[in-house]
C-alpha cells in the first residue's frame, strides 16, 4: 500500500511520438484510480510505464517514495491483472497464484496459506487443481486477480480486465473487484474504455486524450463540469451535445445563426461575438410545456425508445447555418414521429460552456470552485 | 470438428483413394519388397535367388561390423540432434530479444534454409576441405591436423558438424515461430512475477516451447538418420573403408556396392522396425509430458 507518484512522464516513440505527453498525477494510499479515454491515447502505455514494462522515455514514477525507473517489473511490488487474464497455461490455477511467491523465495508453508486463503475469498477453491484451459473466462478471471492478491502487493495494476467478459459476468466482476479493492485497501490503478467501469469503479478519474490527462477528478466531478469538450463528449451516454454557437450582442445570450437558443450566465467574462461552444446533456432537455418558450425546436429524425426512457436523435436550425445534430433524452415512452418538430426547454444550470477556439471549459464564477476536491489531484507543475 | 455424413459409403474411400495411392506405390509397395527380399538370398548377377528364411537377419545381427555401425547411427544422431536443437533454441531466444533491426538479423538467420540443401552440404564439406577449407587451417593453427575422409574420428567431427549446420536454420525457424506464439501478457505477466530472466525461461517460456521442441525432436532425429545420406557420400568421397558411416548408408553400401541385396533388405527391415518403435515411443511417453494450451 502506497503512493503513487507520476511526475512528468512523457513516453516517446521513435524520437517524435508522444503516447504519453507530460502526465503528472499524485495517487494517495488506498485510492482506487481509474484511466479512461479512447484506444490509442495513451492510458495502457502510462499504465505499463507504471508497471515497468515499457520504458519511461522522461519523468519519474515512485511507489512508496521510491522511484522505480530503473527497476525491473518484479522489483516494484506490483501486481498486474491482464486484459486476457495471461494465465501460465502449463501451470495449474494453484501454481498460477503460488509462481510469483514461489520466486520471491517464500517459505512453502506461508505460499500454501495465501494461496489458500485468496482461493477461499474468489471461490476458486474447487479449481485449484484445474488448468487454465479448463476453466470458463469468469473463472480465469477470478484466477488472474487470485495471483494479484496473494503477492499483497503496494500497486494493482489492471489493464481492461473485463474487456473480454459478456456483459452480466462484466457488471459482477466490476463489483466484486471494487469489493476487494475496498477490502485490501491497495493503491490501484485501472485502465478502460468503458464508461461505466470508469464512472463506477473510480475513486478518481483520469481522462486522457492524445496522451494528454484532459481532467482529473472525481467521476461527478468530471460528469457535471467537464473542463474540456473532449471529456464532455467522451464522458455519458449518449454523448453531450455539442453546439457551435456566439455569444450575442449584449453577452447575456447563445446565438447559432443569428436566433437566440439559449440563455448566459457568463456575461462577465465573455465579450460580444465570441466564439463558443455549447454543452447540453441530452438528459437536461425537456419537452417544453404547452404555454412554456421553447428554446430550440428540433427536428426529429429517429427515435430509440429503450424503456425507461427514449432518445430523440434530430437537428436543429436546419437549413440555417447553424445547422447541427442534437439527441435529448425524454423520460418514459414518448410517442414521436420521424420528421415531426419537437420544442425543447433547456435546463439553464445545465449548459456547459467551452471555448470553441481552445476546447477548454469556460469558468463563470467562483460556484465551481466550491466543490468537493478529489483526492488525487493534478499535482503541482 | 463437424463430422460430414455422406449418403454413400464409397465417397470418403474415394477421396482418400489419390493419397492412398501414393503411399501404396511409394511405400508399401517397396517396403513389401523389402520384407520380401530380406528372406532370400540374391544371385549377386540376377540369375534367381533362394530361400534362406531367417539367415539375413541372423548374418546381419551377428556382424560386428553392424554393431559398430549401430553405436556410430546411435551417437551421431544424439549429438546431431542435440546440437541442432541447442544451438537453434539459443539463437531463436536471441533473435526473439532483439528489438532493433530484428527482421534483417532473422533473416541472416534464416538464409541457410533457403539454400537447396545438397549445395549447402556441398558447402560444408568445402569448409572442410583438405586444401581450401578454412576449418581444416584453423584447427592445424591449434596443432589439428584434420583430415576429413581418412581419419575415422575427423571425419565423424566433420560429418556432425556439417550435419548440425545444415539443420539448425529449420530448427530456428520452428523455436522462433514457437517462441513468438506464446503471448506476450503472459511473458510479461512472468516478468512481474520472476526477476531472474534464465528462471523465467526454464519455468514459462520453455514450458509453452515443448510443443514445438517435441515435434522438432522428431524431426531432427528422422533427420539425422535418415536425410544424411547424401552428406555421408559426399564426406565419405565413396570410400567408406575405415570412414564412419550411419545405418542407412549402410543398407546402400552393402545392397549396391556389396550387391548383397538379401542382407541388405534384412537391414532396411530392422530399421523400419526401428522408427516404428520410436515412432510408437515418442508419441506415448513424450507427448504425454508436453502442454498443449
Amino acid at each position: 500500500m502506497a503512493q503513487v507518484h507520476i511526475d512528468r512522464v512523457s513516453k516517446i516513440y521513435s524520437g517524435t511520438q508522444r503516447a504519453v505527453n507530460d502526465i503528472s498525477i499524485v495517487i494517495p494510499d488506498g485510492e482506487f484510480v481509474v484511466l479512461v479515454g479512447p484506444s490509442g491515447c495513451g492510458k495502457s502505455t502510462l499504465l505499463r510505464m507504471v508497471a515497468g514494462l515499457e520504458r519511461i522515455t522522461e519523468g519519474t514514477i515512485s511507489i512508496d517514495g521510491r522511484v522505480v525507473n530503473a527497476l525491473e517489473p518484479a522489483e516494484r511490488d506490483i501486481a498486474m491483472v491482464f486484459q486476457n487474464y495471461a494465465l501460465y497455461p502449463h501451470m495449474k490455477v494453484y501454481d498460477n497464484m503460488a509462481y510469483g511467491l514461489r520466486n520471491r523465495g517464500m517459505p512453502k508453508a506461508e505460499i500454501d496459506q495465501r494461496v489458500r486463503e485468496a482461493a477461499k475469498t474468489l471461490e476458486l477453491e474447487r479449481l485449484l487443481e484445474r488448468r487454465p484451459r479448463e476453466l470458463s473466462g469468469g473463472q480465469r478471471q477470478r484466477v488472474a486477480m487470485g495471483r494479484a492478491i496473494v503477492r499483497s502487493p503496494k500497486v494493482f495494476l489492471f489493464d481492461e480486465p473485463l474487456s473480454n467478459l459478456d456483459a452480466k459476468l462484466r457488471g459482477q466482476m466490476r463489483v466484486e473487484i471494487r469489493k476487494l479493492q475496498r477490502r485490501f485497501g491497495v493503491t490501484s490503478i485501472y485502465v478502460t474504455h468503458d464508461q461505466v467501469e470508469a464512472m463506477t469503479l473510480a475513486d478518481t478519474l483520469v481522462v486522457m486524450n492524445n496522451g494528454v490527462a484532459e481532467q482529473v477528478g472525481s467521476p461527478l466531478d468530471v460528469y457535471k463540469r467537464p473542463a474540456s469538450t473532449f471529456v464532455a463528449g467522451f464522458i455519458g451516454a449518449p454523448a453531450m451535445n455539442l453546439i457551435d454557437a456566439d455569444v450575442s450582442d449584449d453577452g447575456s445570450a447563445a446565438t447559432v445563426g443569428g436566433a437566440v437558443i439559449a440563455p448566459l450566465e457568463h456575461s462577465a467574462i465573455l465579450e460580444p461575438g465570441h466564439a463558443v461552444t455549447l454543452g447540453i446533456r441530452p438528459e437536461h432537455l425537456r419537452r417544453a410545456g404547452a404555454n412554456e418558450k421553447a428554446e430550440i425546436e428540433l427536428v426529429v429524425s429517429a427515435i430509440e425508445i429503450l424503456g425507461a426512457d427514449t432518445l430523440a436523435h434530430g437537428q436543429i436550425g436546419a437549413g440555417g447555418p447553424g445547422k447541427s445534430n442534437l439527441i435529448a433524452r425524454l423520460p418514459g415512452t414518448t410517442r414521436l414521429e420521424v420528421g415531426s418538430k419537437l420544442p425543447l426547454a433547456i435546463d439553464r444550470s445545465a449548459i456547459h460552456l467551452f471555448d470553441r477556439e481552445t476546447g477548454r471549459r469556460i469558468v463563470s464564477d467562483k460556484a465551481s470552485q466550491t466543490e468537493v476536491t478529489p483526492r488525487a489531484r493534478l499535482a503541482a507543475v | 470438428m463437424n463430422k460430414v455424413r455422406f449418403g454413400h459409403s464409397a465417397i470418403p474411400y474415394l477421396f482418400l483413394l489419390p493419397q492412398m495411392l501414393i503411399v501404396a506405390v511409394f511405400f508399401y509397395l517397396p517396403a513389401g519388397e523389402a520384407v520380401r527380399s530380406s528372406f532370400y538370398l540374391e544371385d549377386p548377377f540376377g540369375f534367381g535367388s533362394t530361400f534362406v528364411g531367417l539367415d539375413n537377419y541372423r548374418d546381419v545381427l551377428s556382424n560386428a561390423e553392424y554393431r559398430r555401425v549401430a553405436i556410430f547411427t546411435l551417437w551421431f544422431t544424439v549429438l546431431v540432434a542435440f546440437f541442432a536443437l541447442a544451438i537453434a533454441l539459443v539463437l531463436a531466444v536471441k533473435a526473439d530479444a532483439v528489438l532493433r533491426g530484428a527482421k534483417t538479423y532473422r533473416t541472416l538467420l534464416m538464409w541457410v534454409y533457403a539454400i537447396a540443401p545438397p549445395v549447402a552440404g556441398l558447402l560444408g564439406i568445402m569448409l572442410f576441405d583438405q586444401h581450401v577449407g578454412p576449418i581444416v587451417k584453423l584447427a592445424a593453427l591449434f596443432g589439428w591436423d584434420l583430415r576429413v575422409g581418412v581419419n575415422y574420428h575427423d571425419t565423424a567431427f566433420a560429418m556432425i558438424v556439417t550435419a548440425v549446420w545444415l539443420q539448425i536454420a529449420v530448427n530456428f525457424i520452428f523455436f522462433l515461430s514457437g517462441l513468438q506464439s506464446i503471448p506476450r501478457s503472459v511473458r510479461e505477466a512472468a516478468r512481474i512475477d520472476c526477476r531472474s530472466g534464465f528462471r523465467r525461461f526454464w519455468t514459462v517460456t520453455f514450458p509453452l516451447l515443448t510443443p514445438t521442441a517435441f515435434f522438432l525432436v522428431v524431426i531432427n532425429i528422422t533427420y539425422a538418420l535418415f536425410d544424411t545420406f547424401g552428406l555421408i557420400d559426399l564426406m565419405t568421397k565413396n570410400e567408406p573403408g575405415n570412414n564412419p558411416v550411419t545405418l542407412v548408408y549402410k543398407v546402400f553400401l552393402d545392397g549396391f556396392r556389396g550387391n548383397d541385396l538379401g542382407g541388405s533388405s534384412a537391414q532396411s527391415v530392422i530399421l523400419m522396425v526401428v522408427v516404428f518403435v520410436l515412432t510408437i515411443v515418442q508419441f506415448r511417453f513424450i507427448e504425454r509430458r508436453v502442454h498443449y494450451s
